[in-house]
């Protein structure tokens, strides 16, 4: 069994917003629905099958299906795995398709964590690590750049090397007319930026955006009748990395397992990508996520990302061309969703004219939710372009 | 005894959260020891504590008390606490590679930022949370 050519992406949809006043997240979620439905030529009702993750308000998948209206549905997922959920859906959608569960998958994501911040978890949460991390002060920055110490300590990595992924990011937010942080930065900005949790500066650290996504996964039958140009679904891999029993690796991510997984389903390896979508909550998570991927060797990632590999179009791996989490948005404190949503536009040759990739066939997207400090989910998308 | 927020780095000392399964653990930091986990069957320490073996599935664990010595795996100096670090900061975040083996999420504390570095033996102290607990953190060894 394989999902492989079994599903397509046919609408996707980023809001516009980076700062929403007068709005609730639900309703953020139904604007983010319509606009993926209407991408795809379709509506609410041809849905059958409904995915959405922690940020959806409510119990599970049930309160914002009741609130969306959908009638048709035979399919339900919410698996939370932070901010790779969209691209686990994703797999899952198209598994679900595959097998003829559903026809019409509609993935949303949203939320408002800059106009309404979200409160943090307490110590007093009822995960059974809670009392052995939580009292400690843990911070989501703070996790990540104990990452980072021991990536440099065992690699040689430097601010320097991390800071490229920055500005590669900022050099491809510039021609996002809805990016945050639009404006070009250098090595020396993000090294002279305050230090947050050392080693990471606040420029590496992704923005704080309210906003969302949505995505439609149809079935080729379904596809069929959409004038819209659609995304293939190759290949899908997920993995969690978990703390291992005491034995917590902080260098890899788990790209380890769920990149293989992919490229195998896929049947392309690393050289046939001519995009990829990198999930960037922190600089540091690309440079461990491209070594893990395998489109450099393992503790290289620093030299790769230095030598402009990253940058559109004609770098070695032109990544995030929206300006990814680091510049462009990071709606409800989650880069999954946006990470495929750039990918489908890149297939589509619809992404920003200046870093469009030339004759665009095959792009991946890669998705990191929890803490690469502690317990994290990783999931990949292989994509291609229909009859590509 | 001093009660809360009482730590000589002037560090907050926040009470976890203590359930059936891990009030020995907590009961052994106030009376300043640190217990660990082994599994009986396969002989696994196990971290964080917890009434499985998450190596061989066995039910069969045992409490012992670790030297409370290690290593620091790595380490930030974070700038920005939050909830009660929230005017904390500078303070140091950190694993530490017990010498049984576990690395285990904990705070350096009494030592100068520019001493810090991976591989730095560290032994345990404890920070009473005035709850009836303490927190295992981490010093400098002061004998090495």
């Amino acid at each position: 069994m394989t999902i492989r050519g079994k599903a397509r992406i046919a609408g996707a949809y980023e809001h516009p917003g980076r700062k929403i006043s007068g709005k609730s997240v639900a309703q953020v979620h139904a604007e983010v629905a319509l606009g993926a439905v209407a991408d795809a030529g379709l509506s609410l009702s041809d849905v059958d099958a409904y995915f959405c993750a922690g940020d959806a308000p409510g119990f599970g998948p049930l309160s914002m299906a009741d609130y969306l209206g959908l009638k048709q549905l035979r399919y339900l997922d919410s698996t939370e795995t932070g901010g790779s959920s969209s691209l686990v859906h994703v797999g899952h959608a198209a598994a679900a398709i595959a097998e003829g569960k559903c026809h019409v998958a509609l993935i949303t994501l949203a939320g408002l964590p800059r106009s309404q911040p979200m409160p943090r978890p307490s110590a007093s949460g009822l995960a059974p690590e809670a009392a052995f991390e939580l009292p400690f002060g843990p911070t989501t920055v703070s996790m990540y750049a104990l990452a980072a110490r021991r990536h440099m300590y065992e690699y040689g990595t430097t601010s320097a090397q991390l800071a490229a992924v920055k500005v590669a990011a900022s050099q491809h937010a510039q021609h996002n007319p809805h990016a945050m942080l639009p404006n070009p930065v250098t090595v020396e900005d993000v090294l002279e930026s305050p230090m947050i949790s050392d080693p990471l500066h606040r420029l590496d650290c992704c923005v704080i955006s309210d906003g969302g996504g949505a995505l439609v996964v149809v079935s080729p039958e379904a596809a069929r009748d959409l004038r819209r140009q659609t995304v293939t679904v190759l290949g899908h891999g997920e993995s969690p990395k978990l703390a291992d029993n005491g034995r917590i690796d902080l260098t890899y991510t788990g790209a380890v397992w769920s990149g293989p997984r992919a490229f195998e389903e896929a049947g392309v390896t690393q050289a046939d990508i001519d995009y990829a979508s990198i999930y960037d909550s922190f600089t540091i998570t690309v440079l461990q996520t491209i070594e893990d991927l395998g489109f450099c060797e393992k503790g290289k990632g620093g030299a790769f990302v230095a030598d402009g590999s990253l940058l559109a179009p004609h770098g070695a791996l032109p990544f995030n061309t929206d300006g990814g989490g680091l510049c462009n948005n990071h709606p409800a404190n989650r880069g999954g969703m946006t990470k495929v949503i750039e990918a489908v536009r890149q297939l589509r040759g619809e992404a920003n004219g200046p870093v469009q990739v030339p004759d665009c066939e095959l792009a991946l997207a890669h998705g990191n939710g929890g803490s690469l400090g502690t317990r994290s989910g990783a999931a990949t998308l292989i994509l291609g372009r229909e009859g590509a | 005894m001093t009660a809360a927020a009482g730590s000589p780095g002037g560090l907050p000392a926040p009470a976890p959260p203590v359930n059936p399964e891990t009030q020995e653990f907590w009961a052994a930091t106030a009376a300043g020891r640190l217990l660990l986990k082994r599994c009986l069957d396969c002989g696994s320490v196990i971290w964080y504590p917890r009434a499985i073996c998450p190596d061989c599935s066995s039910l069969r664990t045992e409490w012992f008390t670790a030297s409370g010595r290690g290593r620091v795996y790595s380490y930030t100096v974070n700038h920005r606490g939050q909830g009660a670090y929230q005017g904390s900061a500078p303070f140091v975040l950190a694993y530490v590679e017990l010498d049984e083996g576990p690395r285990v999420m904990t705070n350096v504390v009494e030592a100068d930022t520019a001493d810090l570095a991976v591989g730095l033996p560290v032994d345990v102290v404890f920070h009473d949370t005035g709850d009836g607990s303490a927190l295992p953190r981490f010093r400098p060894r002061k004998d090495r």
